[in-house]
C-alpha cells in the first residue's frame, strides 16, 4: 500500500495567533458549563439513589428459581456444575437416602447448591444447559460482600433471590397427560 | 553580647564555607548532582550574606540568575550526561598537588589584598551597600557604561560561539 | 490591646510578623485545599458532570437545609482528601535515589509558599501593613524564589531513577527556564511606568492612574501565558502530561509526598494569581470607589480591601482552571517556539516602546 502525503494548508496569521482555537475552546466549555449549572443537564447518574434500567436479556447473577407452586425446580442433575466454565457451581446431591424432591414429578433435589459469585463469569451456560429450567441469569449486577465466604451463595440464598419463575412447568403438563392415559412416568 | 546580625553573619559565612567544601570534596558522595546541589546551596547562602549587607537587589539577582537559571542548566547537563565514571574516579597525587598549589596561591593573593586594603573597621560598618536599585542602575549606565557594554558584547560573542560549535551541519 | 504599647517596637514587629505569617500560611493552605475542590467542581461542570457531592461529616444531620446543600457543593471534600493522603501508605520504590526522592517534594512546596511573603494582600489593618515583607525589590524576590521551584521537579525526576519522571523533569527544567525569561521581561515595562520595584508602590500607582492591564496589555498577556507555563498547568503541562509520561515527574510518588507536589502546584497558582492581581489589576483597590482605593485606618475598610484582593485572586484561579478544559496540550517544539520566538521578542519590543514613551513623557 502506498502512502499518500497530504500537504497541510499553511495557517493564516489569524490562526497562528491561536485566537480562533482559544475562542472555540471558550465557546464549547462555556456552553457545557451553562448547560450543567443553569439547566441542570448532567450525564452523571447518582448511583445508589438513581439506578439504570436493566435491559431485557441482561446476564446478571445466576439464581435458582421455584415454580408457581413454590417447589424447587432443580433436580440435582449436575449438568450445570459440569458445564460451568470457571467451575463456580458446586452441588451436593442428596444421596441414596436423602430427602426426596418437594414436588411430585421429580426424583430428587439438591442437598446443597452453591454458586461462587467471585468465580462466576455470568456466561449463561448453566441456564442454557439446565433441562429443568431451574436456574436463570437474573438482573442483579451489584454483588457485594465483605468476605470471600460471603460471596459464595448457598441454596437458601439462591432460592430466595431467584424467586418464582412463571415459565413453563413442562413436567406438570406431561404428568397431566400421563394421568389422563393412566401411565405414570414416575 | 554579640549582635543578632553578627550571629547571622557567622552562621551564613560558615554555611557558605561548608557547602562550598561539600561541593568540591564531598566525603560522602562523589555524585556530580550532589555537588551541583551543594553549589546551589552555597549560592543561596551567599545571597543571605548580601541580604545582611542590605543589598537586596544583588541577593535577588544572585538567586535568580545563578541558583535559578545557570545551575538548573548545569544540573540539566549533568543529568543528561549521566557521569557514572566520575563516582569511581580516584584522586591522583599529581592532580592533588597541583590543586593544593592553586588553592594556596589563591588564598595568598586574597590575603595579600586584604592586608593591603585594611580599611578602618568603623568605616565599613557605616557604609552599608543600600539596596537602591535606581542608584545601582545609574552607576552602571553612567560611570561604568563602557565596561558594562564590553561585558555584554563578550557574553554575546560567547553565545554566538556556542551556537556555532553546536551546529553540526554548518558548511 | 493595651499591653501592645508596653512592648518595644522590635518586639511588636516580631509579634505582628509572626501573626501575619501564621494567618497567611493558614489562608494559603485552606485556599489550596479549596482550589482543589473548585478545580474538581468546575471541571465537572464543564464536562456535564456533578463533581464531588458526597462527603458529609456526622454533624451535617443537625443542619436542616444548609447541610445537604453544602454537601452537594462538596464543601467537606477537601478534608476527606487531605485525610486520605495522610493515611495512605507512604511507599518508596527500592531503586530510587533516596535522599533526592525525599527532599524533592519539600523543595517544590517551600518556594511556592515563600513567594506569598511579599504580596500586599490588603492595605492596612489598624496601623499594620498587610504584607509580610515590604521589600523594595519585591518582584525580584518573587522571581528568585520561583526560579528555585524548578529544583523540586528536577530532583523528583532524577531521584525517581526511572525514565518517565526523568523525561518529565528534563522537560520541566527546560520549560521553566525558557518561560522565566519572557515572564521577567514582561514586567519590566510595569516598573518603568510605575517607577518602583515595590509592589505596594505599584498598587498605589494603579489606584491613581488606572490599572496596568489597560496600560500594558501585551505585558499582561505574556505574563499570563508564562504563568501557565511556570505553574505547569494545561496547556503547558508537559512535565506531567499523563497521556505521554504516565504522570511525569511524580509518577513514582504516592501518599503525602504526592500531595506535597499538588500542594506546590496549587500554591504556585495562588502565588501567580496574586502576582497578576497585584501587578495588573490594582491589587486590593477598586476603581471608582474612593473609600476602597485608599488605605484607611478603619478595620472594616481594611477587611474589605483584603476581601477585594481575594475576590480578584479567585477570578484568576478560576481562569487557570477553566483554561485547562479549553485548550489541548501544546507540542514540545510549539511550546519552545512560542516562548523563545514570540514572547521574548514581543517582551523586548514592549520594553523598548514603553521606555521611549516614558522618556518622552518625562521631558
Ligand atoms: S453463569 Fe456461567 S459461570 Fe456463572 S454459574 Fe452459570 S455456567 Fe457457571
Ligand atoms: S440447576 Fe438445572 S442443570 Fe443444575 S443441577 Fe439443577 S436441574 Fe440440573
Amino acid at each position: 500500500m502506498s502512502t499518500k502525503v497530504v500537504a497541510r494548508a499553511p495557517l493564516t496569521f489569524y490562526e497562528r495567533t491561536y485566537l480562533p482555537t482559544i475562542l472555540s475552546g471558550l465557546k464549547v466549555t462555556a456552553k457545557h458549563f451553562t448547560d450543567t449549572v443553569f439547566r441542570g443537564k448532567t450525564v452523571t447518574m447518582e448511583y445508589p439513589e438513581e439506578r439504570w434500567v436493566v435491559p431485557e436479556g441482561y446476564r446478571g447473577a445466576p439464581y435458582l428459581v421455584k415454580d408457581q407452586e413454590g417447589a424447587i425446580k432443580c433436580v440435582s442433575c449436575q449438568l450445570c456444575e459440569f458445564v460451568c466454565p470457571p467451575k463456580a457451581i458446586r452441588i451436593t446431591p442428596p444421596g441414596a437416602d436423602g430427602a426426596p424432591a418437594d414436588r411430585t414429578n421429580a426424583e430428587k433435589m439438591p442437598k446443597e447448591f452453591e454458586i461462587n459469585m467471585l468465580r462466576c463469569i455470568f456466561c449463561g451456560m448453566c441456564q442454557e444447559v439446565c433441562p429443568e429450567e431451574a436456574i436463570f441469569l437474573q438482573k442483579d449486577y451489584s454483588l457485594t460482600g465483605e468476605s470471600r465466604a460471603e460471596m459464595i451463595f448457598d441454596k437458601a440464598k439462591l432460592l430466595k433471590l431467584g424467586g418464582t419463575h412463571g415459565g413453563v412447568q413442562k413436567w406438570k403438563h406431561k404428568l397431566e397427560g400421563a394421568k389422563a392415559q393412566e401411565v405414570f412416568p414416575v | 553580647m554579640p549582635q543578632f546580625t553578627d550571629i547571622l553573619f557567622f552562621g551564613l559565612a560558615g554555611l557558605v564555607l561548608l557547602f562550598g567544601f561539600l561541593t568540591v570534596a564531598n566525603p560522602f558522595s562523589r555524585n556530580p548532582v550532589t555537588s551541583a546541589m551543594f553549589l546551589v546551596l552555597t549560592i543561596v547562602s551567599l545571597a543571605g550574606l548580601y541580604v545582611l549587607l542590605h543589598a537586596f537587589f544583588l541577593a535577588a539577582v544572585q538567586v535568580l540568575v545563578y541558583a535559578g537559571a545557570v545551575m538548573v542548566l548545569f544540573l540539566f547537563v549533568i543529568m543528561l550526561l549521566d557521569l557514572k565514571e566520575e563516582e569511581h574516579r580516584r584522586l591522583k597525587s599529581g592532580i592533588l598537588a597541583v590543586g593544593s598549589l592553586a588553592v594556596v596561591a589563591f588564598v595568598g593573593i586574597l590575603l595579600a589584598t586584604l592586608l593591603k586594603a585594611k580599611p578602618a573597621a568603623s568605616a565599613v560598618a557605616g557604609r552599608l551597600v543600600e539596596g537602591d536599585t535606581a542608584k545601582l542602575g545609574t552607576l552602571l549606565f553612567e560611570n561604568w557604561l563602557l565596561p558594562f557594554e564590553i561585558l555584554s558584547v563578550l557574553l554575546l560573542v560567547a553565545m554566538v560561539g556556542v551556537i556555532l560549535l553546536t551546529k553540526k551541519d554548518l558548511k | 490591646m493595651e499591653f501592645l504599647q508596653y512592648l518595644s517596637p522590635s518586639t511588636q514587629f516580631v509579634l505582628f510578623s509572626a501573626l501575619k505569617i501564621f494567618a497567611v500560611f493558614g489562608v494559603v493552605m485552606t485556599a489550596v485545599a479549596y482550589a482543589v475542590l473548585v478545580e474538581r467542581k468546575v471541571s465537572a461542570w464543564i464536562q456535564n458532570r456533578v463533581g464531588p457531592n458526597r462527603t458529609a461529616p456526622f454533624f451535617i444531620n443537625y443542619l436542616p437545609v444548609i447541610g445537604p446543600f453544602l454537601v452537594r457543593l462538596g464543601i467537606f471534600q477537601p478534608m476527606a482528601d487531605g485525610l486520605k493522603f495522610l493515611l495512605k501508605e507512604d511507599f518508596t520504590p527500592n531503586y530510587v535515589r533516596k535522599v533526592y526522592f525525599w527532599i524533592a517534594p519539600a523543595i517544590t512546596v517551600i518556594p511556592a509558599l515563600m513567594t506569598v511573603a511579599v504580596i500586599p494582600f490588603g492595605s492596612t489593618l489598624g496601623t499594620e501593613k498587610m504584607v509580610i515583607a515590604d521589600l523594595n525589590v519585591g518582584i525580584l524576590y518573587t522571581f528568585g524564589i520561583v526560579s528555585l521551584g524548578v529544583y523540586g521537579i528536577v530532583l523528583a525526576g532524577y531521584g525517581s531513577n526511572s525514565k518517565y519522571p526523568f523525561l518529565g523533569s528534563i522537560r520541566s527544567s527546560a520549560q521553566m527556564i525558557s518561560y522565566e525569561i519572557p515572564m521577567g521581561m514582561s514586567v519590566i515595562p510595569i516598573f518603568l511606568v510605575a517607577g518602583s520595584l515595590n509592589l505596594g508602590d505599584i498598587i498605589r500607582y494603579q489606584a491613581e492612574h488606572g490599572w496596568m492591564i489597560l496600560k500594558q496589555p501585551v505585558a499582561f498577556v505574556i505574563f499570563l501565558i508564562a504563568a501557565f507555563a511556570e505553574t505547569n498547568r494545561l496547556p503547558f503541562d508537559l512535565p506531567e502530561s499523563e497521556s505521554e509520561l504516565v504522570g511525569g515527574y511524580h509518577t513514582e510518588y504516592s501518599s503525602m509526598k504526592l500531595a506535597l507536589f499538588f500542594l506546590g502546584e496549587y500554591a504556585n497558582m495562588i502565588a501567580s494569581s496574586a502576582m497578576m492581581v497585584t501587578l495588573f489589576c490594582g491589587g486590593w483597590t477598586l476603581p471608582f470607589v474612593t473609600a476602597l482605593s485608599t488605605p484607611s485606618s478603619s478595620i472594616l475598610i481594611g477587611l474589605l480591601h483584603i476581601g477585594v484582593f481575594f475576590a480578584k485572586m479567585a477570578l484568576f484561579m478560576i481562569l487557570f482552571i477553566w483554561v485547562r478544559w479549553m485548550l489541548p496540550r501544546f507540542r514540545y517544539d510549539q511550546l519552545m517556539d512560542i516562548g523563545w520566538r514570540r514572547f521574548i521578542p514581543a517582551a523586548l519590543i514592549n520594553i523598548v516602546v514603553t521606555a521611549l514613551v516614558v522618556a518622552f513623557l518625562h521631558d
